[in-house]
This record gives C-alpha cells, sequence and structure tokens, in this order.
C-alpha cells in the first residue's frame, strides 16, 4: 500500500541521511521524497511517498519516531490530507501542435515557463495524478525532459502539535 | 560554567570528561588525535587505557559499561583507527551498551578530499550508532559532547559516535559546559502507562500459568531487585535471555534458567505452555522465538521495554507497555491485588526439569567444557564477573554458570562477535574492583583480540584468562554435522593452533594448561588465588561435545533435540 509519511526534523548536519537509511535499512524503495524548511527556522519537513506492507511501515514509522533528529513523524495515509506536487515538462511541439499543447496546458492551468521554436517547458501543480494525466496527454506531442519535485503534503484542518511525545498510544 | 580565557578544544574534550565524572578512557592514538593526547599528558583526573587494537578499546568500554553501569570511553585516531572501532559500535548498538567513541578526522578543510587516514566514520557507523556528531566548529563541542553522554545512556542506552575534526582540536574558544540538555526530538518514556499497567496487574493476578520472560532491560535499569521481590510475592517463575542472565538469581527456586536456542528444556516447555507471558527489557530475539509462527501461541502476551521499536517487531503482543523496567515493575507490584496460584504449574515445571536435566557426559576421564564452566561457578560462588566470548563456550556457560549477581555475565548476544572476551573482561577489570573477572574464551575467538593480552599484562590486572580448547571452531562444526553433510569445513584449527601458554609466557602472563579433569580444581584455585596480575589456564577439552539442547535455527520448541542420538568420538 502507497504510505505518505511526514516527517519534521531538526535541520541538523546528517539528518535527512538518518531518515533515508531507515528506509533503504529495510529493504523500502521511496517514491518521491521532498524536503523543505518550516514555519520553525531550523525545523525541516520531509514528505516521503513509500509503498510496503502495514506491518513494516508501523516498524519504519517507530523507527523514524527513535531518531534524535526528529520531532514528529505523521503517516498521513488514512487522514485526510492535501497533497501537491510540482513538475517542469519540456515538450516537443511539432509543426502546429502549439495550439494544441497550448491548449492542454490551460486545462490544466499550467504555466509556458519557457519556449523556443521547438518546445515548450510547462509548469503544472496539482495532486500527483493531475500530474500523471497531463504527462500522459502531453506525451503524444514528444516530451523531451521531466522534472518532478515530489509531494508535498498536511493535513487538513488544525495544525499537527510540533511538541513531540514518543509515547505509545494503545 | 563558563571560563572567561579562551582554552583549546583539546583542553574543553578533557573539562567536558571530567564534568561527566569520567574515570577511564580506552584508546590509541594517532595523528589526528596528537593535540588531545598532547594535553592527555597533564591530566590526573581519569587514566588513558592503551590497547593494542581500536576494536579491543570499544570492547573494553562495552566491558567497562556493562559491569558498572556507567558510560564506557574510547578515543582512537581517524581513519584506520575510526574504522578499527566499527565490529564494537556494532556491538555495543545490538546490545545497548552505553560508549561514546571519540574519533579523530582530517581537518574540516580536507574532510571529503580522500585525504591522508581520511574515513567518514559518521556516514560508516550511521546504521550501528544510536546516534553521531561530527563537531564543526570548537564552539559546539562542549554541548556536543554533554549530549552525547546524555543521548549514550539515557533510554535504550546505545554507542554514540563524535567525530572531531583536527582543526576543531586545535582551535580555541570560551568553555561553557551546559548545565543540563534538552533534546527536543528525543524524550524517552521512563514511567508506563498506568491503565495498562492496572490491567497487566488483572491479568497476572488470575493467570494459572504465567511466565516472567526477563532480558537485559532488568539489568540495564538496574530493577533486578525489584524483580526479585516481585518474582517472590507473586510465585512467578522466570526464565532469562542471554543478556538477562544475572538479572535474577539462577540459583534461586523459582529460576528457570535460560531459554531459547541453548535454553533449559524446562523453561523452553514453560515458554510453550505457559498462559500469560510477561517480558520485562527483553526483545523476543530470534534465537529466543525459534519459528514465531508457534512461538508461545496460547499465552496473553505482555511486553515491557522502553524502546517502542521493540513492541510488535518480532512478535505481536497483547498488552505493550512502554517504559522504564524499574518503574514499571514498582508499579505493576503496587497493583497486584492478590498473588495467582501457581503451585499445580511450578510442579509441573519441576517435573519437566527432572524429565530432562542439563547432563553430560562425566565418567570417562574426558574434559569437558560443562565440567570446567561447574567448577567456575562453585568456587565463585556465582559472585564473579564472567565475561564470554562466542560459541559453545558461551552457551556452556550460559547454562552452567549460576549467576547470582546483576551485572555479571558480560557476552556478545546480538552480535555475537568472537573476540569480545578478552579485551571485554580488561574494561570490566577497571570498573570491578571486588569480584573476580573471568575471561572464558574458545581456542578461536581467543585468537581474534589476542593482542590484548598485553594490556591485561601491563597494567597487572588481576584477570583470569581461561580458554576452552577443543581445537575446533565449536558450534559451527555443530552445525557442521547437525545439517552440512558433517563437512568440517575450514573449522579444525588443531594443527594450526598455537601453543596457548607460550603464547600467554611471551606476553609475560603465569600460563597453565590441562586436559585433565582431576587438575581442574588446583589449577582454579591457583588462578583465583593471585590477585595482583593475570593468569591464563587452558583447557583442552573434548573435540566432538554438542550444546544441547538444541532448537534448530527457524524450528519450533517441539523440535527440541534434547541430547545427542549417537555420539561420535573424534581424535
Amino acid at each position: 500500500m502507497r504510505h505518505t509519511i511526514s516527517v519534521l526534523v531538526e535541520n541538523h548536519f546528517g539528518a535527512f541521511d538518518r531518515v533515508a537509511a531507515i528506509f533503504s535499512g529495510k529493504g523500502f524503495n521511496i517514491r518521491s521524497i521532498s524536503i523543505g524548511e518550516t514555519e520553525i527556522e531550523e525545523i525541516s519537513r520531509m514528505t516521503i511517498v513509500t509503498e510496503g506492507n502495514d506491518k513494516i511501515i508501523d516498524q519504519v514509522i517507530k523507527q523514524l519516531n527513535r531518531l534524535i533528529d526528529t520531532i514528529k513523524v505523521v503517516d498521513l495515509t488514512t487522514s485526510p490530507r492535501i497533497e501537491r506536487e510540482l513538475a517542469l515538462i519540456k515538450v516537443s511541439v511539432p509543426k502546429g501542435s502549439m495550439e494544441q499543447i497550448k491548449n492542454i496546458n490551460d486545462i490544466f492551468r499550467g504555466n509556458v515557463v519557457d519556449i523556443t521554436a521547438r518546445s515548450l517547458t510547462i509548469e503544472v501543480t496539482g495532486p500527483p495524478d493531475k500530474i500523471d494525466a497531463s504527462i500522459n496527454l502531453l506525451a503524444a506531442f514528444g516530451i523531451k525532459e521531466i522534472a518532478r519535485s515530489g509531494i508535498v503534503a498536511l493535513k487538513r484542518g488544525e495544525q499537527i502539535k510540533i511538541n513531540k511525545e514518543k509515547n505509545l498510544t494503545t | 560554567m563558563v571560563t572567561s580565557d579562551k582554552i583549546s578544544g583539546a583542553d574543553i574534550f578533557f573539562e567536558c570528561l571530567k564534568r561527566e565524572k569520567v574515570e577511564y578512557v580506552f584508546g590509541y592514538p594517532g595523528g589526528a588525535v596528537l593535540k588531545i593526547y598532547e594535553h592527555l599528558y597533564d591530566v590526573d583526573f581519569l587514566k588513558h587505557i592503551l590497547v593494542r587494537h581500536e576494536q579491543g578499546a570499544v570492547h573494553a568500554a562495552e566491558g567497562y559499561a556493562k559491569s558498572s553501569g556507567k558510560v564506557g570511553v574510547v578515543l582512537v585516531t581517524s581513519g584506520p583507527g575510526a574504522t578499527n572501532t566499527v565490529t564494537g559500535i556494532a556491538d555495543a548498538y545490538m546490545d545497548s551498551v552505553p560508549i561514546v567513541v571519540f574519533t579523530g578526522q582530517v581537518s574540516s578543510h580536507l574532510i571529503g578530499n580522500d585525504a591522508f587516514q581520511e574515513a567518514d566514520i559518521v556516514g560508516i557507523t550511521r546504521p550501528i550508532t544510536k546516534h553521531s556528531f561530527l563537531v564543526r566548529d570548537v564552539r559546539e563541542l562542549a554541548a556536543t559532547i554533554k549530549k552525547a553522554f546524555f543521548i549514550a545512556s539515557t533510554g535504550r542506552p546505545g554507542p554514540v559516535v563524535v567525530d572531531l575534526p583536527k582543526d576543531v582540536i586545535n582551535s580555541k574558544c570560551q568553555f561553557v559546559y551546559p548545565e543540563e540538555t534538552d533534546i527536543r526530538g528525543y524524550k524517552p518514556t521512563y514511567k508506563g502507562n498506568s491503565h495498562q499497567i492496572k490491567k497487566a496487574a488483572e491479568i497476572i493476578s488470575k493467570a494459572k500459568r504465567p511466565l516472567l520472560y526477563v532480558g537485559g532491560g532488568v539489568l540495564m535499569s538496574g530493577s533486578s531487585e525489584e524483580l526479585k521481590i516481585f518474582a517472590g510475592e507473586n510465585n512467578l517463575p522466570v526464565t532469562m535471555t542471554l543478556q538477562g542472565l544475572g538479572a535474577f538469581p539462577g540459583t534461586h527456586h523459582l529460576s528457570l534458567g535460560m531459554l531459547g536456542m541453548h535454553g533449559t528444556y524446562w523453561a523452553n516447555r514453560a515458554v510453550d505452555n505457559c498462559d500469560v507471558l510477561v517480558s520485562f527489557g527483553a526483545r523476543f530475539d530470534d534465537r529466543v522465538t525459534g519459528k514465531v509462527e508457534t512461538f508461545c501461541l496460547n499465552a496473553f502476551k505482555i511486553h515491557v521495554d522502553i524502546d517502542p521499536t521493540a513492541i510488535d517487531k518480532n512478535v505481536v503482543v497483547d498488552l505493550p507497555i512502554v517504559g522504564d523496567v524499574k518503574h514499571v515493575i514498582a508499579e505493576l507490584a503496587a497493583e497486584m491485588t492478590s498473588p495467582p496460584d501457581t503451585t499445580e504449574w511450578l510442579s509441573q515445571i519441576n517435573e519437566w526439569k527432572q524429565e530432562c536435566p542439563l547432563e553430560y557426559e562425566n565418567k570417562d576421564g574426558r574434559l569437558r567444557t560443562e565440567y570446567v564452566i561447574e567448577k567456575i561457578s562453585e568456587k565463585t560462588k556465582g559472585e564473579a564477573v564472567i565475561v564470554t566470548d562466542v560459541g559453545q563456550h558461551q552457551m556452556w556457560t550460559a547454562q552452567h554458570y549460576q549467576y547470582n549477581h546483576p551485572r555479571s555475565n558480560i557476552t556478545s548476544g546480538g552480535l555475537g562477535t568472537m573476540g569480545f572476551s578478552l579485551p571485554a573482561a580488561i574494561g570490566a577489570c577497571f570498573a570491578v574492583k571486588d569480584r573476580p573477572v573471568v575471561s572464558i574464551s574458545g581456542d578461536g575467538g581467543f585468537q581474534m583480540n589476542i593482542q590484548e593480552l598485553v594490556t591485561a599484562a601491563f597494567n597487572k590486572l588481576p584477570l583470569k584468562i581461561f580458554i576452552i580448547n577443543n581445537s575446533f571452531l565449536g558450534m559451527v562444526r555443530q552445525w557442521q554435522e547437525l545439517f552440512h553433510k558433517e563437512k568440517y569445513s575450514f573449522t579444525d584449527l588443531g594443527a594450526s593452533n598455537p601453543d596457548f601458554v607460550k603464547v600467554g609466557e611471551a606476553f609475560g602472563i603465569e600460563s597453565y594448561s590441562t586436559n585433565d579433569p582431576s587438575e581442574v580444581d588446583s589449577l582454579l584455585d591457583k588462578a583465583f588465588s593471585v590477585n595482583d596480575r593475570p593468569v591464563l589456564v587452558e583447557f583442552r577439552v573434548v573435540k566432538e561435545d554438542m550444546v544441547f539442547p538444541m532448537i534448530p535455527s527457524g524450528a519450533s520448541i517441539s523440535d527440541m533435540m534434547v541430547k545427542r542420538l549417537n555420539p561420535k568420538r573424534m581424535i
């Protein structure tokens, strides 16, 4: 099952490596990972998308919690959440297809961020399935390059408290 | 405290160790830590113990930590000095031993350049440390060392690496030692959930066949006394893991000895038949459970552990309690309304004990490990600190030594590190002055850190160095016989072993050897009468003995091999 895990981590030397190492140590692939600053200066948020059975994910989350540099670990998978991703898609523009591509771009509310005689770079933002859909449609024209940011996610509603309690809820 | 003058990183290092009340540093000098060794020259509040290989330093620190309950400290240089500590650090990680390993590092501007004697030790040790630090600025040094000791010794203890670049050690700043340290992401849970504890007490009270299964956590939290009272007042039988031996007196009528792969028949039968299993500070390791699907199937399982990741990792339990064993036992004892009636259960266990006691052949006049261990147990009355290596002798010691004192059993359990015993026993000698310290190794493992004989000799440690020589890597040989078509591939050391008496003497150590059971008494008496220097005794035991009972790896308790079916004599 696909899991979206949000990790608040101290902005310390090597902290990201430790988080990533928990996944590799369990033989898990990370499908996407994004890291960025948060509202608190010295804390970063990592959003990790991975796949695995629930028992092992449960272990992974406990092990992430055990790391000295992690402050809060939440598996957002079963919570109402907002997930967004950004993609830069460099697409070929065969003769006469500029309008078609721009139409697709408009439908996905993308931005054209670079243009040459033969290519167009489109910035699309949205839930991952929207990005997938736009890539699928643009593929017909020939995609030259794609860069995806990885998913960022937040739980809907109230803020999750940062005070980390390592009690196991039972 | 704050110094007004600026002092060097090396001075700060020692000021910190002083405040952490460090008595011994096990180390080996080298280029990157020269400045620290320069300043060490004038330090009088701690003693530096020179080992002969950095792995030995880490095991010595482990032995010191396990026997004293204090943090063991290691100091080594960069590159090979640091990488030589890796096995020791992995060992400490697996057995949750509180140590702080200071490694030298090349100067900051050279890091990542493949500089001379450079190794990314923080990277290399990442999966085998509780935490690690690379100190990048001398102004961070004191606070980092404070954190390192705090992390190593609290919660579930473990090794912490502090990497010290040469320029950090050489530069100066004001010394400020924080009074306390607060790490936002690190708040171990000490007090267990009261509701859960109350529930546990109710279930134990109503149990018909309860069993306590205790591990190293009881020793680390210092709750042996609480355990003894709790088990005694409620008539609860106690079985111990390899690391847990000593947590409960081996001679106590409620002690079932060790469980698991080479545990006693009656302990394993009790695990198989209990209706409530209460685990204190143990982690349901595969050497304990065997096949998880058939382990302790019908019991209600209560798991008390300070580390939430230990819960449900190997075996899914019915009632987890995250907390320090010491707190939890105390609260549990207070919540018990009435002790369960275990008379019938205890007599059943006793029947199993009669059915299949720990027996060995001792009438043919040949020397056997079990006999040597029984004699050591008898001579020391279960009061010695016994430091074993890995393999058959380790299991026989676990079965036959009656540990009566906590922090008396020091062995490499999780990682199974051959070569552990000698250096770890050396470390224990610095912590324990009032009881004998005994190192027991096989002939294979003994040769893995044989260089540390000089550390024992030079420091005139009253260490008893016992080598159980069966001319084989005995445990591997046992598996070869049982599971690998008797192909004794590269386990026969007989033709290549050195003369251990001459080895001992070359290091200046009084050394003896025997293969005669009738000499064991007098040699042990001689060894235990010497208190100002080490003594080495080699016991040349039979080659073909195997450790029983045995539950093969990944098998169930019902597959337990109780005795050898057709013993073969090997000459």
